[in-house]
């Protein structure tokens, strides 16, 4: 993955529009957050293939970057996004990477399932 | 002399640190090892040092990694089970034991090697346990194959006392050193601050713990 750069995201970002796409979202702390720091409270969430269509997507920030995609009832969103790739199959990747490298957020849409 | 080892765990990797000194120990007498592993810990948050791989990646090269970590301990039978990392707990456990049941009548192993339900931290870790030990109790008692878990939650050896099984691996260390850092994207940075802090900073990968399951029923 590469950092992301703004303009270009914002431009395949406009690609999904309008139309049914594949959406994987997570969040995530670690399974062992709360085993190497008893304070903390672990929490986090999953998405693979929800169907969604959107008509309206941004992504905002001077990094890490926030994307919402505006359905027609409802909104997604993340924040906390660093890097990006488009895949050879035409999915947009984008996720973001704590200071030690390790994930801890995932947006990602694609045409065909995941 | 085992006559037969069956490994169950979640994720790749989740052999190399715990058990991978005796696996290569039972290797090296000529017992043969089957792993099923259940997911390809697709949902690992390492992604390399520096990260080299994405979500969607990270399966297949995890999948790699496991196969040359089996390659360096000597197991010869790998089966990859196709369950979704971080999935385990939510499955129908039914559905697991009923794959591990399958696994068991065929290899009939004298000795299974699985995580300790409720004392293994990772939900995955404790679900998949739980499963193997369903799947063990549907044998009658006496017929049973011993199962050795691992347990690493801090409060094991309040609830469970001391493990029954601990083992020296130092003479096969080598290769336990080497099935860890197969699984290059999960150990990679690890490893290499270990290496940095310098001293005993492996010591601790020198000894295995084991505690034999106790039946209940």
């Amino acid at each position: 993955m590469q950092p992301i750069r703004i303009e270009e995201v914002q431009t395949v970002l406009n690609q999904f529009k309008g139309q049914d796409v594949y959406l994987h979202l997570e969040t995530t702390n670690g399974a062992y957050a709360a085993h190497h720091n008893e304070g903390f409270f672990s929490a986090g969430a999953y998405i693979r293939n929800g169907r969604i269509r959107f008509s309206h997507g941004k992504i905002v920030g001077k990094g890490p970057y926030r994307i919402g995609l505006k359905l027609e009832l409802g909104w997604i969103y993340a924040e906390g996004l660093t890097d990006w790739e488009m895949t050879d199959k035409g999915q947009l990747l984008l996720a973001g990477h704590d200071y030690e490298g390790k994930l801890a957020v995932a947006l990602q849409l694609s045409h065909e399932p995941f | 002399m085992e006559r037969h080892v069956l490994v169950v765990f979640p994720h790749p990797d989740d052999e190399a640190f715990g058990v991978s000194g005796t696996l290569a120990m039972h290797a090296e007498k000529g017992t043969p090892i089957t792993y099923a592993c259940l997911t390809l810990g697709e949902m690992g948050r390492n992604m390399g040092t520096p990260p080299f791989a994405n979500r969607e990646t990270l399966p297949l090269i995890r999948k790699q990694e496991l196969k040359a970590a089996c390659e360096a301990i000597g197991i010869d039978d790998l089966r990859l089970l196709g369950f979704r990392d971080k999935t385990i707990e939510f499955e129908d456990e039914e559905l697991i034991a009923d794959r591990i049941s399958a696994i068991i009548a065929e290899t009939n192993p004298s000795l299974i090697i699985t995580f300790y339900p409720g004392y293994s931290v990772h939900p995955d870790h404790d679900a998949c346990g739980a499963a193997v030990i369903h799947a063990v109790q549907r044998i009658p008692k006496e017929e049973r194959p011993i199962v050795h878990c691992v347990a690493f939650a801090k409060n094991c050896e309040q609830d469970l006392g001391k493990p029954d099984i601990v083992r020296d691996v130092s003479a096969v260390i080598d290769k336990k050193i080497a099935a860890i850092q197969a699984h290059r994207s999960q150990t990679e940075g690890l490893m290499s601050a270990a290496s940095k802090r310098g001293g005993d900073a492996l010591e601790w990968l020198k000894t295995e713990r084991f505690w034999t399951y106790k039946w209940e029923n």
